[in-house]
């Protein structure tokens, strides 16, 4: 049987996701040109690992096999994303022979 | 008295529990397991799917930040906070309704379920809501599509991200609402007992991910064009 987490636990998670939302929503009127997306994204991605550890109790999983499942989305995600922007962004790098 | 009834109602767990446990499991602690793990791997499809999605979205914005940017002023910046809210107040609830499962506390089982699946509800009429603003304003991609600004092609193409990262977004709430009112029906029969719902954690889990996918696409639609001067 799984251990039994603290309705207290759930709702300080669940304070803190609505203050990160009020975060993300008042930086947006906030003009920090480059970092902007970057901010919302680190706030995204805070918001993404208080949902996966406490709501979706990965923290108290006793089955590491999970946790390794859970990593290799991420890692899946990353290479899908990073290689394929690693491309669009570096096309105009080089010259075509011949264009 | 209290005694006896407390012991018919320990009999009717364990018949309840060992009518639950499937013939190739030892016991209902390794049925769980197996649940769970197979929950989060079909998860990890789904984060590949709308990591295909997402990965388009990011190639053209890196591509056309303009047009994206232009195209996001027309997103309904309210319904959108507001239904990041809601739908971080019914994962609130459906996480409570596990604990409620865990302590065996019926009742409050049902309530939780109910009240995430009416947040549910109100995400998607929140929604529907944009959509039809949308179309209002000739921003549905299209023959109908209107659009003053410049660079009209890819602003157009902001509009395709949205409608089909929000759509698919959304196809999976009202997936999450059908599961939680099945769900819903079988806790109020007395289905679940802290030994055995794993119906009850893996909903839980899959209505957690769909929150996370909304989580990431709240500042990529909502937040990127928005009265930055």
């Amino acid at each position: 049987m799984e251990r039994v987490v603290p309705k207290k636990t759930y709702t300080v998670v669940w304070i803190t996701l609505m203050c990160l939302t009020g975060l993300t929503a008042g930086l947006s009127f906030i003009n920090l040109r480059e970092w902007s997306t970057v901010v919302a994204f680190l706030i995204a991605v805070a918001k993404a690992l208080l949902v996966a550890f406490f709501f979706m109790h990965l923290l108290y999983e006793k089955q590491k096999v999970v946790w390794i499942w859970a990593s290799v989305g991420v890692f899946w995600l990353s290479i899908l994303m990073v290689l394929t922007i690693a491309d669009y962004m570096t096309r105009g790098y080089l010259r075509v022979p011949g264009k | 008295m209290s005694d006896a009834s407390d012991n018919t109602a320990l009999v009717a767990r364990k018949e309840l529990n060992l009518h639950s446990l499937h013939e190739h499991y030892e016991t209902l602690d390794q049925q769980q397991e197996s649940a769970s793990l197979g929950m989060w791997v079909f998860l990890v499809t789904e984060v590949m799917f709308f990591g295909g999605m997402i990965t388009g979205y990011t190639a053209y914005r890196v591509a056309y930040p303009e047009a994206f940017r232009a195209g996001s002023v027309y997103m309904l910046f309210m319904a959108g906070t507001l239904n990041t809210a809601v739908l971080i107040t019914a994962s609130f609830f459906v996480a409570l309704a596990v604990h409620m499962a865990r302590v065996n506390n019926r009742k409050w089982l049902v309530i939780c379920l109910s009240i995430a699946m009416f947040l549910g509800i109100v995400f998607l009429s929140i929604k529907g809501y944009e959509y039809w603003d949308h179309w209002v304003e000739h921003k549905v991609p299209g023959r109908t599509f209107q659009w003053s600004g410049p660079d009209k092609r890819h602003a157009e193409l902001f509009f395709v991200m949205y409608f089909f990262l929000t759509g698919f977004h959304a196809l999976h709430m009202v997936i999450g609402v059908s599961l939680l009112a099945v769900i819903t029906w079988f806790a109020y029969r007395g289905r679940y007992t802290p030994e055995y719902h794993n119906p009850v954690e893996n909903a839980a889990l899959y209505w957690h991910f769909v929150d996370i996918v909304w989580i990431f696409l709240y500042p990529m639609l909502y937040l990127i064009g928005h009265k930055h001067i």
